[in-house]
């Protein structure tokens, strides 16, 4: 278990051809480019938009300056301390590993999604992703979470949690599973995910649920896992 | 170990992953999928029953087609059959495709729940654990309903296996985020604390997890979990690099467990009992020291773990903000990573330190590193760690370093990112403000705000420099004279022309004894941008130009020459057309006194919260749009760019200054500003003489008005009012108000703008402002469909004698209104006498042939006439007193219909009306307010108090005033807003 970030051999010679022709979960993309929502922001039919903004009631103040007028507000109570109780719930959103070209190896949602939306994720992921460079830090603002992800060879690993989330844990958690998918598949391959797409869910469950760490210790869960692959 | 081969155990799924991956073409996979579907269709249907094995192999295969892209409408019922097998293997693939392919087919749904039902009460672990993550994956309510009261059995049940615990804590989260109300808190709550205790470190992991979610919603009753967290805590921190085993993970003993543990304690207060609170800092003083030994490894995964320890520590410290000591060694840590090689470690220093730079202990200490920040601003290659350098100088900012920052970030603007220049501008425009000197400095920064990034100022950014100039008499000279200077450039942005337009019109006289800026000098330079700008921009300069004939009579003959111009008097802007043809005709008709009455300078802007710092958090806040509505901006983040909050860096470097310009003033505007296009000078004199002028008698409106009428065009934009009352139907022309109308006045009772009515027709919407006995209100017709409404006719109708109370004139709107559409209609509102009723609003039209009418109250009611009135402790009680009749008093008591928070009341209150007094009432959580209600036949003082009683939930409301219908009156419509 000496693994670092990088060593992502290929040990098949298939791999040679993991190109253009895969076509693993990839989806049709959509032509549209349009912003794009999640299911929880329905604007009301006929309600005018633009620019992905909703207009609100167009007022005129006859000033030289529009004037604002003052609208109660609930304040934001502050805390005991500087930055007050932290209320919202971190979790993980999704998992996603893709390789360069955007072939999506494994995709995980811990949120309903509608599938548009899945599909809108994955390739904003992607390009959010892949145009970032070595010296570029690892995490990367995305809507209104961040995606913290790895390169391992071909492919990206990335988490999707919440801004306030703790970027280091994940980075880690990131590398605890690819070096169990190492151990588990014996010099792990992105073959290995292709070919093997149900028993990595299986791995991903193990180690993560309901959007949360489940199992952190590398030996206990490929104990698990072999005792799994026991079992007829 | 053994290896797994490629597919192994299904053959033919291989096979077949294999000839997809051999096609050539998209057209060639479909075929080979189609031929697959073809396939597995008829082994489905046919008369031979499948062996466990073909389906499980079959249902994997349809699986893989669906992760390909492709509709599957077929193979559930098989793959609910795979749930009952006994064998792992085809249990995992049927559980696998249920998760993936949820679907909400109610008999499937009856009979996987079945399946999950077996599989938990099987007692066979993995079994169980196969359930159990098919919950949690799925996470529907009908799982919930099914089995939320089973999980909680299953993870406090002694004999349960430490992996199902594992699974079954999780899985009750999962339950709970998305049904709380069907997870009944229970005595298995307290077992579930003790889980923290638990051996199996797994099992901890997960519990805790869940515990963090409960209690932040239930914090009284997992408050044992703190001690229970912190002893475990205590127990990992110090143990030695291997005593963990399997849960060390490069030398650092449970890394995860230890940010998840720390997170849990960010969810509650500091400790009380000493002894836990000693154990804690102690914790995390280890944690501070560790990072100060020497790496056991070089590996990054070691200093990755140890780190991910040290920021949460760094974030427990910061949250409970109390122990100055921590707060100032976090700081000096942090430095370290400032110049640390890692990028990452560098932007989560820089992240972090800004939520060190808002407490006052460490404030200091965060400002030590400036020129580190600075530096990282000027070099840093990732974007987005020189964003977290600027927001970092933003945050550390204060009076002593405000000039050096702000000459920085309007440096580092010259080369932003174009995404993030708006938002450093704001920032340049708050800080400049904020922690002005003199304000020749802040007008000099905001200038060249414009001249760096003018496409990037956006209108709340120009409209505050011209309320801060207008409320600042002693930098006006200065502003007029740098403006015209920058104005002299042969190429300036056009938000340099509306600021330079606004301020000459305004302060040019002030300049005007220089002949290099003589008057005619100032016109023309003005006059030579004129036609390179938008018509916003001419709009407003046609106005700068009828208070220069105002200002500067010697120009009048000039300025009359390009109003009267063809280009302007026929302009094909119907808003530019009828400003020139108004003020020419003003020009020439109104005596040189009224003109001065008229275009008298402005009056100070009310004191209010920038509207920048509201576009900021408007900016920053989480409402980008998501169904993700639990998740929230980083809170800290949050503090430091809303910033309203007077932190305590503000705090220890006062500036009066900025309160005179209502910087820190409470209420934070949700109303988005309005639109800048529509600065008509005219009429705003004009609404606005009766507040500034209350000399000049009632009606300066008709006094213009009878000399505006016949030049006006005809012009759906006609500035006034129409004269004539719109004709009332008789009131048994209209229904009675819809049954929700009071329901929705009341949403107006504190706040003049919003949403009336809704349905999925129509949209009104409201807008509102009161100045004295006068008022006047927007209401905006929005047409949801796509049809056109005809014969549309909003009317205002006064129930009763009320047209004696209250006048309320109304214009004519179109009567079409085109499907999505919107039309407006301004209503001038006049108290007359105090009232009790408000006005109905009936809405008549014809949707596709059917007639439609809808009859509302309008938000008017008789708090909108108050006039706060601030006065001293003494005086209050000196006139409680006087009022002390019996019938000049109202009092309620009621239970509270919101959640009882002191910043919320304190805004409606303020949004009632009347003026809060801080010290009246000895008990500080009571609140005071006093207000005169101004009709035009009388004025009648009000007192209120109210007060909260947080343990009971409720209020007891009291308000006295001269007229006993009005205490009465004013006392329903408040009690109904708490």
């Amino acid at each position: 278990m000496h693994l670092e970030p990088e060593p992502w051999r290929r040990k098949s010679p298939v791999a040679r051809h993991a190109g253009k022709r895969d076509r693993l979960f990839s989806r049709v993309a959509s032509p549209t480019s349009e912003p794009i929502f999640f299911s929880g922001l329905q604007f009301p039919v006929g309600c005018a938009r633009e620019g992905g903004r909703v207009l609100l009631p167009e007022v005129r103040f006859y000033a030289w300056v529009p004037q604002q007028l003052p609208e109660p507000e609930p304040h934001r109570s502050r805390g005991t301390g500087a930055t007050g109780v932290r209320t919202g719930v971190a979790m993980i959103r999704f998992i996603l590993i893709q390789n360069r070209a955007g072939k999506t190896r494994l995709a995980k949602w811990y949120m309903q999604f509608d599938d548009d939306e899945k599909q809108k994720l994955i390739e904003e992921v992607h390009a959010v992703v892949t145009v970032r460079d070595a010296k570029h830090t690892n995490f990367v603002e995305f809507r209104n979470f961040k995606i913290i992800y790895r390169r391992y060879a071909g492919l990206y690993f990335c988490i999707c949690v919440d801004v306030n989330d703790n970027n280091l844990a994940y980075l880690e958690a990131i590398h605890n599973f690819v070096e169990v998918l190492n151990e588990y598949f014996h010099n792990v391959c992105e073959l290995d995910l292709v070919f093997n797409f149900y028993k990595v869910y299986t791995v991903v469950d193990e180690m993560f649920l309901a959007g949360e760490i489940r199992e952190t210790s590398q030996t206990k869960v490929l104990k698990q896992l072999l005792m799994l692959q026991s079992l007829e | 170990m053994p290896a797994v081969s490629k597919g192994d155990g299904m053959r033919g799924l291989a096979v077949f992953i294999s000839d997809i991956r051999n096609c050539k073409s998209k057209e060639a996979e479909i075929k080979r999928i189609n031929k697959e579907l073809a396939n597995i269709r008829s082994k489905f249907k046919g008369d031979k029953a499948l062996d466990g094995y073909s389906k499980k192999k079959y249902v994997c295969k349809l699986l893989f087609i669906f992760l390909l892209g492709h509709d599957i409408d077929f193979g559930h019922m098989e793959a609910v059959n795979l749930l009952s097998s006994n064998k792992y293997t085809e249990k995992q693939i049927g559980y696998l495709f249920i998760s993936v392919l949820v679907n909400s087919n109610s008999e499937l749904i009856r009979l996987i729940n079945n399946a999950i039902k077996n599989d938990l009460a099987s007692r066979n672990p993995t079994f169980m654990c196969l359930a159990l993550h098919c919950i949690a994956n799925v996470g529907s309510r009908e799982m919930g309903e099914a089995f939320a009261a089973d999980i909680p059995r299953i993870l406090v049940a002694g004999d349960s296996m430490d992996s199902v615990k594992q699974s079954a804590a999780l899985c009750l989260l999962r339950l709970y985020k998305a049904s709380p109300d069907l997870v009944p808190m229970g005595e298995w709550t307290a077992r579930v604390v003790h889980l923290l205790n638990d051996q199996h470190m797994g099992v901890v992991t997960a519990a805790v997890s869940l515990i963090t979610c409960l209690c932040k919603k239930n914090p009284d009753d997992f408050k044992t979990c703190v001690s229970l967290a912190v002893s475990r805590l205590s127990r990992i921190v110090s143990s030695a690099s291997t005593d963990l085993q399997d849960y060390t993970y490069y030398f650092v003993p449970a890394p995860w467990l230890s940010v998840k543990l720390l997170r849990l304690l960010q969810c509650y207060p500091p400790p009380e009992d000493a002894a836990v609170k000693g154990r804690l800092v102690e914790c995390l003083e280890t944690v501070l020291n560790k990072a100060q030994e020497p790496p056991k490894s070089k590996k990054v995964q070691h200093s990755n773990a140890k780190n991910a320890i040290l920021f949460e520590t760094i974030s427990l410290i910061i949250h409970y903000d109390s122990e100055p000591n921590l707060l100032v060694r976090a700081c000096n840590q942090l430095g370290q990573f400032l110049q640390h090689r890692e990028t990452n470690l560098r932007y989560l220093a820089l992240e972090s330190m800004c939520t060190l730079a808002s407490s006052e202990f460490s404030h200091e200490a965060v400002k030590t590193h400036i020129d580190t920040v600075i530096n990282a601003l000027k070099t840093e290659r990732d974007v987005s760690v020189r964003q977290r350098a600027a927001d970092l100088l933003y945050a550390m900012c204060d009076r002593s370093n405000a000039k050096q920052i702000v000459s920085e970030m309007l440096r580092y603007l010259e080369t932003a990112d174009y995404a993030i220049r708006e938002e450093i501008v704001l920032k340049v425009a708050i800080l400049a403000e904020k922690y002005a000197v003199d304000y020749s400095w802040y007008v000099d920064t905001i200038l060249n705000l414009i001249r760096i990034a003018g496409d990037y100022v956006s209108e709340e950014v120009w409209y505050r420099v011209l309320q801060i100039v207008t409320n600042r008499d002693d930098v006006q000279g200065y502003a007029a004279k740098t403006v015209f200077e920058a104005l002299q450039a042969p190429a300036c942005h056009e938000n340099m022309v509306k600021v330079g337009g606004y301020i000459l019109g305004e302060f040019g006289n002030l300049i005007a004894g220089d002949p290099r800026s003589s008057p005619p000098v100032q016109f023309s330079l003005l006059h030579s941008k004129f036609h390179l700008c938008s018509v916003a921009t001419r709009a407003l300069l046609l106005s700068t130009y009828i208070k220069f004939i105002n200002l500067f009579p010697e120009t009048k003959a000039t300025i009359q020459g390009v109003l009267r111009a063809g280009s302007q008097l026929r302009n094909a802007d119907v808003e530019l057309q009828q400003r020139a043809v108004e003020y020419l005709t003003l020009s020439s008709v109104a005596s040189t006194d009224v003109l001065a009455t008229v275009l008298e300078e402005m009056p100070p802007f009310p004191e209010r919260e920038s509207s920048i710092l509201a576009k900021l958090k408007r900016k920053k806040g989480p409402g980008a749009g998501s169904a993700l509505d639990d998740s929230r901006r980083d809170p800290s983040s949050h503090d430091i760019n809303g910033g309203v909050e007077p932190t305590p860096s503000t705090v220890s470097t006062p500036s009066p200054s900025a309160d005179l310009l209502g910087l820190r003033a409470a209420p934070p505007p949700a109303a988005p500003p309005a639109p800048s296009g529509a600065g008509n000078l005219l009429v705003d004199v004009f609404s606005d003489s009766p507040a500034t002028q209350p000399g000049l008698g009632p009606s300066p409106e008709e006094a213009f008005l009878s000399e505006l009428e016949p030049p006006a065009p005809e012009s759906p934009m006609a500035l006034l009012a129409d004269p004539a009352p719109a004709a009332d139907p008789g009131p048994e022309d209209i229904g009675p108000p819809i049954p929700e109308a009071d329901e929705l006045l009341n949403k107006f009772v504190c706040r003049n703008n919003g949403v009336l009515f809704e349905n999925q027709l129509l949209q009104i919407g409201v807008k509102s402002e009161f100045r004295q006995n006068l008022g006047r209100m927007y209401l905006f017709y929005g047409n949801k469909t796509s049809v056109q409404f005809q014969n549309f006719s909003p009317t205002v109708v006064h129930p009763g004698d009320l047209q004696t109370h209250l006048a309320v004139q109304t214009k004519r709107v179109a009567s079409q209104v085109d499907g999505g559409a919107q039309v407006q209609q301004v209503l001038n509102i006049e108290c007359l006498r105090d009232f009790l009723t408000p006005p109905l609003l009936s809405v008549r039209f014809r949707y596709g042939g059917a007639p439609q009418s809808l009859t509302l109250k309008l938000p008017v009611t008789i708090n909108k006439f108050f006039q706060p009135t601030e006065m001293a402790a003494q005086d209050f009680f000196q006139r409680w007193k006087q009022l002390s009749l019996p019938q000049q008093e109202a009092q309620k008591i009621f239970k509270a219909n919101h959640p009882m928070d002191a910043e919320v009341t304190k805004a409606k209150l303020l949004g009632f009306g009347s003026a809060l007094l801080d010290n009246v009432d000895p008990n500080p959580e009571n609140f005071v307010g006093a207000g005169i209600i101004q009709t035009k036949a009388l004025q009648v003082g009000c007192l209120l108090r109210l007060e909260p009683n947080a343990q009971a939930q409720m209020y007891r409301l009291t308000l006295r005033t001269s007229k006993e219908p009005v205490s009465r009156h004013l006392c329903e419509l408040l009690a109904q807003q708490f």
